[in-house]
């Protein structure tokens, strides 16, 4: 029989998707310990994360830099010490900071726990900030922004969130002279208060078996909270009233468009049904943003658009670099599209398509341990639980195109749009 | 260890099946012999347009992206010097949908005169974007004729300029199609949640009809050994100076290889490195400073990059890498030292199971470098490495005369 190429293969919609749930305990000093047991490979990732302390606009880099410099020494061990110990038993740390947590993660062999273990277990405890790494750190760093501050799309998204979001945590970008504020006492304290057992979850996932977990648990047991509980509190977020930044670059040979407005976050009701209406505007490589500006218009090497859910906000938002004479074109198109969405209902082929690619995504991205904890992480953080991803299936599943429409009415005002251009318009 | 089994259709091409049934997706791997390096000097950057061209519709099948999000699946593709690899990820229950596509890829494209329009300008748009609108962009646009005299390895990927890309016909597309994308010139790796049974029969039937095609004969000047020093310095609208020195280096398939690569660990990998413990820390002189292999098939490059701080003289800080380079050549490594290295490699293996995509890249890459079992050697050849190995190496490498210096000086 001739093979016919022009018919696609059957094919199965995604009916179920299962997550591990986590195994859990709490240790005397308040510290959540959650573990994820699974894989044939003999290591761990083992993350510490701790809510950031209350921001501070008039010291914005406090809970950054106190993250970045916990591997930068101890009473008894030096920066090169730590690195040293850390690398010699094949293993990896990384200080990373988030907006609303920030976090020391080690991936280590289960047959050097012994060894990486007290490493971390030190820094936690008795991290230094000393004078000479701080004046490192801080020089480095300025150097590092310097080199930042030339590309577009960096200070499209540094202006786009100091409008979005304000002067809070979310909002205010460093600038030079923020770290040369830096003062090694601030650090000290705000360490002290912040990297606290009670204000730690332990996220443990690999080959967490009963030894490698309770040589986990030992460590951390005996670690003692301050005398003054975090306050991870922080104050509401004002958006700036100013709707419309432009940076000009004489010299550009493209320009970085970012344009948003503030969304509900991943609590409400409505944000998995505003995943799909995002994912159909620009948040997969078929977006209409993607076949409009790319693939139709070539304006753009890419274009996309998501929802950043954070713990007190979040904000939908569009961003791409286009050819620096078509950015006026490329921004009307964007709103075309937008405008599309608010009228015309969406047709059940293409909404179809998203379903499918929706929770295929989904599927995909449960490659491996870490990626069943990670999933953890999202709702925990968020403080939901695995409901929220039975809702989210089956409201991908479900949602209609009317639905949508009115979502995009309701969400999508035109008025309340930010928009951040940096190049030429 | 990872796992395969592998078959050879009757058009030559190569298929290996990693069965791994811990996850419900599939991924279909498919590595075409062909990169940047077979283009002629005044066509370049064709084998990355062209990877542009792979998703603009083929002979039956419209369009590429969307029959394949219907199924749940995602794909995406790199050029790079050496190799063009498009890979799909998509539930295991749909894997037909990506030999369907694929197979109808390699049998022809649509060469539509619109997708090459289209294509021409997202090309042109990825170059502004990641070549010329950012500080340092047009690095390697700039070392790579400095390193490379003879060898098509003196452009980059993207292309020498803007115009070769602009030029291109659907004439020269169809004959760069006919020359490298069939079934002899390709490695087809599938991987998740399938058997090797079905991977045959799926292969026979939408894979094995596809015309076998010319054997293309890779015929490349070679680089001669270098014989000066060469050096460059361009005043550029850049924040702060940049001091770049490459080195050519032997082939990926040199024996050694192995005892470079950790050469550029010990150098810059993590915090406990010599470059970062001795110029960023010790002696305050950069900012931030990276080695690295380019780990190319035919002649390579290891190159050492640095930002110095800004009160720091640029002679200074380049007299001060030369002599972290000296050092090398000077003593043997201690063996705490090399056993550090090593153990790192080791452990970056361990972790690269982790993820199926990577081990189904890896048994195409080395597939094509000999044999896919390869990837389960490399540990044990990283670990075969001596201190004296290091040594001889370092002497070989790290000379004036093999090196070529790029120094960007900012404008003030």
């Amino acid at each position: 029989m001739m093979l016919n190429r022009t018919l696609a293969p059957d094919f199965q919609a995604i009916d179920h998707i299962s997550l591990i749930e986590p195994g859990h305990t709490q240790l005397p000093n308040g510290c959540k310990v959650y573990w994820f047991n699974s894989g044939d490979q003999d290591l761990l990732r083992i993350e510490l994360i701790f809510g950031n302390l209350r921001f501070d606009p008039t010291k914005p880099l406090l809970n950054m830099a106190v993250n970045t410099m916990l591997t930068e020494g101890t009473s008894t061990l030096s920066a090169t010490q730590i690195a040293d110990k850390i690398d010699y038993y094949g293993a990896f740390l990384q200080a990373e900071y988030g907006y609303d947590n920030s976090q020391l993660t080690l991936y280590s062999l289960n047959r050097h726990l012994e060894h990486t273990l007290p490493v971390i277990k030190d820094i936690l405890t008795d991290s230094q900030f000393p004078e000479k790494e701080l004046d490192t750190y801080i020089r480095n760093q300025q150097q590092k922004l310097q080199v930042s501050l030339q590309k577009n799309d960096i200070l499209a998204r540094r202006a786009f969130n100091r409008a979005v979001y304000g002067d809070s945590i979310y909002g205010l970008s460093a600038d030079a002279v923020h770290y040369q504020q830096l003062q090694r006492a601030d650090m000290l304290a705000h360490f002290k208060q912040m990297y606290q057992p009670a204000n730690c979850t332990l996220v443990i996932a690999g080959k967490a078996d009963e030894a490698s977990l309770k040589q986990i648990i030992d460590a951390f047991s005996d670690w003692q909270n301050a005398a003054e509980p975090a306050d991870v509190s922080q104050q509401l977020i004002e958006p700036a009233t100013e709707h419309f930044y432009f940076t000009e670059k004489p010299e550009a040979l493209q320009s970085a468009i970012r344009m948003g407005l503030p969304m509900v976050n991943r609590t409400h009701p409505d944000f998995p049904a505003l995943q799909v209406l995002n994912t159909v505007l620009g948040g997969y490589f078929g977006s209409r943003l993607m076949a409009n500006i790319r693939e139709d218009k070539g304006y753009t090497y890419g274009i996309g658009s998501g929802i950043s859910s954070l713990k007190y906000g979040s904000a939908f938002f569009i961003a791409t670099e286009v050819g620096a004479d078509v950015c006026r074109s490329a921004v009307e198109e964007i709103e075309k599209e937008i405008s599309l969405l608010k009228t015309e209902p969406i047709s059940e082929e293409e909404l179809s398509l998203v379903r499918n690619y929706m929770l295929g995504s989904l599927l995909g991205s449960l490659e491996n341990v870490f990626s069943h904890a990670d999933k953890f992480k999202n709702v925990y953080f968020s403080g939901l639980n695995y409901d929220y991803y039975t809702r989210y299936t089956e409201i991908v599943k479900s949602v209609t195109a009317d639905e949508l429409l009115s979502l995009a009415n309701q969400y999508w005002n035109f008025d309340e749009f930010y928009k951040v251009i940096v190049g030429k318009y | 260890m990872v796992k395969f089994n592998r078959f050879t259709l009757s058009n030559g091409l190569r298929v290996i099946v990693h069965e791994d049934h811990t996850t419900p997706m599939a991924v279909v791997n498919i590595l075409y012999d062909v990169g940047a390096r077979d283009e002629s000097p005044d066509q370049t950057g064709f084998a990355h347009l062209f990877e542009h061209l792979m998703f603009g519709g083929s002979i039956n099948i419209p369009v590429y992206d969307e029959p394949l999000q219907r199924v749940g699946g995602e794909n995406n593709a790199f050029t790079s010097n050496d190799i063009t690899n498009y890979y799909i990820t998509l539930p295991a229950a749909n894997l037909e949908t990506a030999f369907w596509l694929e197979s109808d890829r390699m049998l022809s494209l649509a060469f539509s005169e619109k997708s090459l329009e289209v294509q021409r300008n997202v090309v042109m748009e990825e170059f502004k974007q990641r070549y010329l609108n950012q500080p340092y962009g047009d690095v390697w646009l700039r070392l790579r004729p400095m390193v490379y005299k003879q060898h098509p390895y003196q452009w980059a990927t993207i292309g020498k300029n803007l115009e070769h890309i602009e030029h291109a016909k659907i004439e020269d597309v169809k004959a760069f199609f006919k020359k490298h994308y069939n079934p002899q010139n390709a490695i087809m790796v599938v991987g998740g949640d399938v058997t090797t049974e079905q991977v045959k029969a799926l292969a026979e039937k939408w894979f094995e009809p596809i015309p076998a095609g010319q054997k293309y004969e890779r015929n490349l000047p070679q680089e001669p050994d270098q014989q000066e020093e060469r050096r460059e310095i361009v005043t550029a609208k850049v924040p702060l100076n940049d001091i770049y020195i490459a080195f050519q280096v032997p082939a990926r398939t040199d024996e050694n290889y192995y005892a470079l690569d950790l050469i550029s660990d010990i150098l810059s990998r993590g915090q406990s490195s010599r470059l970062h413990r001795s110029l960023v820390r010790e002696k305050q002189l950069f900012s931030e400073i990276h080695a690295y292999l380019t780990g190319s098939f035919d002649k390579g490059m290891l190159v050492v990059e640095g930002k110095p701080l800004e009160n720091i003289n640029i002679e200074e800080a380049e007299a001060a890498i030369w002599q972290e380079l000296e050092e090398m050549g000077k003593a043997p490594i201690t063996d705490e030292e090399l056993t550090k290295v090593k153990n790192k490699t080791e452990s970056t293996m361990v972790f690269a199971e982790m993820a199926l995509l990577d081990k189904a890249m890896n048994l195409a890459y080395f597939e094509l470098l000999g044999d896919a079992d390869l990837f389960n050697y490399e540990t044990e050849n990283y670990l075969k490495v001596t201190a004296q190995q290091i040594q001889e190496q370092a002497q070989r490498v790290f000379r004036k005369e093999n090196s070529s210096t790029l120094i960007y000086l900012a404008e003030k």
